[in-house]
């Protein structure tokens, strides 16, 4: 007797709701703080309130007396049994010790940690703890780094130089070997050349979810546990185990829900260290939970790149060179991936442009600030910012519109694949499709129109274009230290239920959604029945995790080719039964039949269950569908899309006001373009909140000033219009799904167009460019002088 | 984000409230939405022993109208302040000003009389309170007292409020020629400058005008000389704007930190003080 199924709609590519959302948004999901296990302490962290100075001593014994506390360790003292931390980049490191022995180099940094019963005990008795510091003096400005004065932080290192400089791009061999022969030419051709400084500033990630730890060794089993609110938990058990001495096979890593991470949750922290080593230590279980005042200066930071930026070009508005030196603040030490953040952003130097000749230097420089490692966009937004803003004063000073310049200089379709000087291979792209879509949406003529009219009445009215190309989906392995593969595991379920895991553990991304999509299409079967496992390594075989906008486009795959395995098996099993070739078999609204008689078909979970208990076994099967795959790319993918803004200025106040966001993106096919334009939303926020409102700023003598949300300004809905987003499609040849990414898309074109869109408002001034945050007394000093040149209009 | 230890005591009543203030004299402090006193806890730049919760002490919350007065109880929280239809229709200007304060959360939690107590030098009321010549109706074990506004803001978080007293509730006027603008501080959405001003029209003049300050200096201030130059002016936008130009620029004391510096804010309050004027003279 044949069941009657339902009919089953495809499902990738539709706007299916987030299977996340319910728990989350009623306070039912399992945070790191959540966790609480018998006999648990809890840490606390002195922390430096110098930016640079000698330890004179530490006297821990008032806390040491307090009732409550079980410990205290001074950095010494945990240096003992902690090792210095290691970095995942090939570059020359300074020691880095989790808690700072003798000297400390940022505002911040740890000093002792405290072992207590509770976590107000911990903060009371960290307080009690009195250190006492030779101030140093303390350097900020990453300009003055580099002179070596007023201080040298790390002595290996004159002029506070982390990497001196690298050359890359036209003319640079892989030796090292550098040829200016063509980038000179290319200038001495110009017949025009733009040059600016540009600073793009240093920001603080601020997930909504600061980090935390729970460490629990058991002495009896010589196992060790490690939640933590990361973005990669197969990569903390990795560096866990090496930290404590323990085989990979002794450490648990869990990734519970994580509420956001923004790249700054891809870094091991000398926290997780310590809380393992402590409870190796100790053998008790311990908690430690960043607070918000803590997460401005303990986690780490993001962009804080300087760039010197020359461009030079035909009159007609044909680029022919670029040349892009940049000096990266990279703040007291190196972190896992700090070092190698700006490389990317000399990897994507070309933009979606076609420059036959570019030349970037890298210099990285030490200062008393907080690390830096990923923030969202991690190196290619900066190269965006860099290169759009050069295009966009090229455009003025050319007169031409700035849609027209870049429509001269694109990469064509044709191209394709195409190899850039800067070591980068483009998979796929139409960068005039996006632009046209882009303008049309805007209606890009008739605002035109409108500013010219609004500034005909006296408002200070501006529009803004950027394009964009990031580099997503990374792998390959050669790529990074860590590999650049993902892993997943299929498991068809004794009941015909689905599980299946990732290694791209999700904090946002919602693959617990769109896998399931995948999934539901490919057996045809209710996505209700499905699972997606994920953010533990003890259920989770193998993974790398979620960064570089890779969940989709590495961890998609590996989950799709490990479903097309167990498939292909479980065909097998129903041919069995069916008596028929597994070839002529689909597998459709939760039934496997033969082709054209669906009525004639097994469902699903009697074929599930024939394959657990097989009763004749099927020749040359084994029982059981269960089965893994691992996906490693063979390159990354290239993302690309246009942002368009439009600003009006206050003129009395300086007050920037976003009135219209235009965001055209391609991120090859969408899975589910809900989740696609929320993760773009995120992005955009976060892209229009650099350049507008978030910038965080040191005093002279290395004191973060803006260390609470009550003076570092976090993107809110009240700031932005309602966004206008549309999406071209070019998949990407790199992945059988042909997705490419999105995660990071949001962040790259927006600053770049906002700012294009304020410098515009100013024009009257003017004004070339101006450097970010877009701070009203800023653009109000500028209308000032511009109206004082003009002969004091008001 | 963990404050020092301290105690905890709900009061049931006002007098309750002062006697716990009188035993505890020195060691307490005072809570009801705790949105400025919590933060300051949590970084431990405040450690009170013990505190003394004030929120649900029964009629301290509300907004009523007597006698041409108008009473707002000091625990009463920003958010039923902006949604008043009686201070939208008598007395916008407090309204607008309760609106722009903070975020949703802060405006559901936070209380006038906590900000008039608190006096943050950014705070929204204490410029509608100067511009409304509000009286602050405080009480202690020793009686009531009543203090006008320009009486009781005296210097950085420093308010004409003795330790045993505690804020009851506000009493004025309201004037419907009156507005609150403001200058945003994008963070904290605090006031970079806010200027409250409200307007005494007859015949097409102005008589009086009373143009309350915050966020430039120390404290909440009144812009007297505008005020003095706008007596007996046409209530008209050229009048404004004339009076105006010289809106802060006596201020011997000006705010300048990481989001604006002095000569920004300077220029800002004459900014300011033209559009609360502007808003004021709208509603005439």
């Amino acid at each position: 007797m044949a069941t009657i199924s339902p009919v089953l709609p495809k499902l990738v590519g539709q706007r299916t709701k987030r299977r996340e959302d319910p728990r989350l948004i009623q306070g039912r999901g399992t945070y790191v703080d959540d966790v609480a296990l018998v006999g648990m302490q809890h840490l606390a962290f002195k922390r430096s309130d110098v930016a640079h100075g000698h330890i004179r001593s530490i006297d821990t014994s008032a806390a040491k007396a307090m009732e409550g506390v079980e410990a205290v360790y001074t950095g010494a003292e945990i240096a003992e049994f902690l090792a210095p931390m290691p970095i995942g980049t090939p570059f020359p490191s300074p020691d880095h010790r989790a808690v700072a022995v003798d000297t400390v180099r940022y505002g911040g940094e740890p000093v002792a940690v405290v072992v207590a019963v509770d976590r107000y005990v911990a903060r009371d008795a960290a307080d009690a703890i009195v250190v006492s510091y030779d101030t140093l003096p303390a350097v900020v400005d990453l300009e003055l780094a580099m002179t070596g004065k007023p201080t040298v932080i790390h002595p290996a290192f004159p002029n506070n130089l982390a990497v001196a400089l690298v050359p890359s791009g036209t003319g640079v061999s892989a030796s090292g070997t550098v040829d200016d022969t063509a980038i000179d030419a290319a200038f001495a051709k110009a017949e025009v050349v733009i040059s600016q400084r540009m600073m793009n500033q240093r920001l603080a990630p601020s997930a909504m979810e600061g980090r935390g730890v729970v460490a629990h060794f058991e002495p009896g089993k010589e196992k060790m546990t490690i939640w933590s609110s990361t973005q990669n938990p197969h990569i903390l058990k990795s560096f866990i185990a090496a930290m404590t001495g323990l085989g990979q096979d002794q450490v648990r890593a869990i990734a519970p829900e994580v509420g956001g991470g923004f790249g700054a949750k891809i870094n091991i922290y000398g926290e997780e260290y310590v809380a393992a080593a402590i409870s190796k230590r100790l053998g008790i279980p311990v908690k430690w939970v960043e607070d918000r005042s803590e997460s401005f200066v303990a986690t780490t930071h993001g962009r804080d790149i300087l760039g010197y930026i020359d461009l030079a070009a035909k009159r007609d508005g044909t680029v022919l060179g670029l040349k892009m030196r940049l000096i990266a603040d990279i703040g007291a030490y190196n972190m896992l991936l700090t070092a190698a953040i700006p490389t990317l952003t000399m990897l994507m130097a070309n933009g979606t442009y076609n420059i036959p000749a570019i030349r970037t230097t890298l210099t990285e420089v030490f200062t008393n600030k907080t690390p830096t490692d990923a923030y969202r966009g991690a190196g290619r937004p900066e190269a965006t910012y860099f290169v759009e803003r050069a295009m966009d004063m090229l455009a003025h000073e050319l007169k031409m519109d700035p849609a027209e310049l870049r429509r001269k200089n694109f990469i064509q379709p044709k191209q394709f694949p195409f190899a850039t000087q800067m070591g980068a291979v483009y998979d796929s792209g139409d960068y005039e499709k996006a632009l046209d879509l882009a303008l049309k949406t805007a209606k890009w003529e008739q605002l035109k129109a409108e500013r010219d009219a609004a500034r005909a009445q006296g408002r200070l009215v501006g529009l803004g274009l950027a394009m964009y190309v990031e580099v997503c989906g990374l792998g390959p392995s050669s790529s990074l230290p860590t590999g650049g593969w993902e892993h997943s595991q299929v498991t068809i379920e004794r009941d015909g239920r689905i599980s299946a895991t990732t290694g791209a553990s999700p904090h946002g991304q919602g693959n617990e959604t769109t896998f399931a999509q995948m999934l539901a299409d490919q057996f045809g079967v209710p996505i209700e029945s499905i699972t997606i496992l994920h953010g533990d390594t003890g259920v989770v075989k193998q993974g790398i995790g979620t960064f570089g906008s890779r969940s989709q486009a590495v961890g998609g795959t590996a989950l799709h080719l490990a479903g097309g395995k167990v498939k292909t098996k479980m065909a097998k099993f129903a041919a069995a039964l069916l008596e028929a070739h597994e070839d002529d078999l689909v597998f459709e609204n939760g039934m496997i039949g033969v082709k054209g008689s669906p009525a004639s078909g097994k469902s699903f979970a009697s074929v599930a269950a024939f394959a657990y208990v097989p009763v004749p076994l099927p020749e040359g099967l084994e029982p059981g569908l269960s089965d893994e795959a691992f996906f490693e790319p063979a390159n990354n993918t290239y993302p690309f899309g246009c942002h368009i803004s439009m600003i009006e200025i206050d003129r009395q106040t300086g007050e920037p006001t976003l009135l219209r966001l235009i965001a055209v993106d391609d991120a090859g096919n969408l899975i589910n373009p809900m989740i696609v334009e929320g993760q773009i939303h995120g992005g955009l926020a976060q892209g229009i909140g650099q350049a507008m409102i978030e910038e965080v700023v040191y005093s002279e003598d290395g004191q973060l000033l803006t260390g609470s949300f009550m003076d570092y300004a976090i993107p809110r809905a009240i700031d932005f219009p309602r966004f206008e987003l549309e999406a071209t499609v070019t998949p990407t040849p790199v992945n059988p799904l042909g997705a490419k990414g999105v995660g990071e898309a949001g962040t790259l074109g927006s600053t770049p167009s906002v700012v294009a869109a304020v410098v515009d408002a100013l024009s009257e001034f003017g004004v070339k460019h101006i450097d970010m945050m877009l701070r009203p007394e800023k653009l109000w000093r500028l209308i000032q002088a511009g109206q004082g040149r003009q002969g004091g209009r008001s | 984000m963990i404050s020092t230890p301290f105690e905890y005591s709900r009061a049931t009543s006002l007098d309750d409230a002062l006697a716990k203030l009188a035993a505890t004299a020195g060691d307490s402090k005072l809570i009801a939405g705790g949105h400025s006193l919590v933060p300051l806890m949590k970084l431990r730049l405040s450690e009170p022993k013990i505190l003394i919760d004030i929120a649900r002490i029964p009629g301290l919350a509300g907004i009523q109208e007597k006698d041409q007065q108008i009473e707002i109880g000091a625990g009463t929280v920003h958010h039923d302040v902006a949604s008043s239809a009686l201070l939208q229709r008598v007395c916008p200007a407090i309204a607008e000003c309760a609106a722009s304060i903070g975020d949703p959360q802060v405006r559901n939690r936070g209380t006038l009389g906590g900000s008039l107590a608190h006096a943050d030098p950014s705070a929204d009321y204490p410029a509608v309170m100067l511009a409304l010549d509000a009286e602050i109706h405080m009480k202690s074990a020793k009686g009531w007292r009543v203090v006008k506004a320009h009486d009781f803001f005296q210097g950085l978080f420093t308010v004409n409020l003795a330790a045993d007293e505690i804020i009851a509730a506000v009493k004025f006027t309201p004037v419907k020629a009156a507005a609150y603008a403001k200058l945003h501080q994008r963070a904290s959405h605090f006031a970079i400058v806010g200027v409250a001003a409200a307007l005494d029209v007859k015949n097409g003049a102005i008589q009086s005008a009373r143009i309350g300050l915050t966020g430039a200096a120390s404290h909440a201030t009144r812009l007297t000389d505008v005020e003095k130059a706008l007596e007996g002016k046409p209530a008209s936008a050229d009048s404004i704007m004339t009076a105006a130009r010289i809106a802060g620029a006596k201020l011997d004391e000006i705010n300048s930190d990481l989001h604006a510096s002095a000569e920004y804010r300077r220029a800002m309050v004459q900014v300011f003080t033209e559009r609360a004027l502007k808003g004021a003279l709208a509603r005439i």
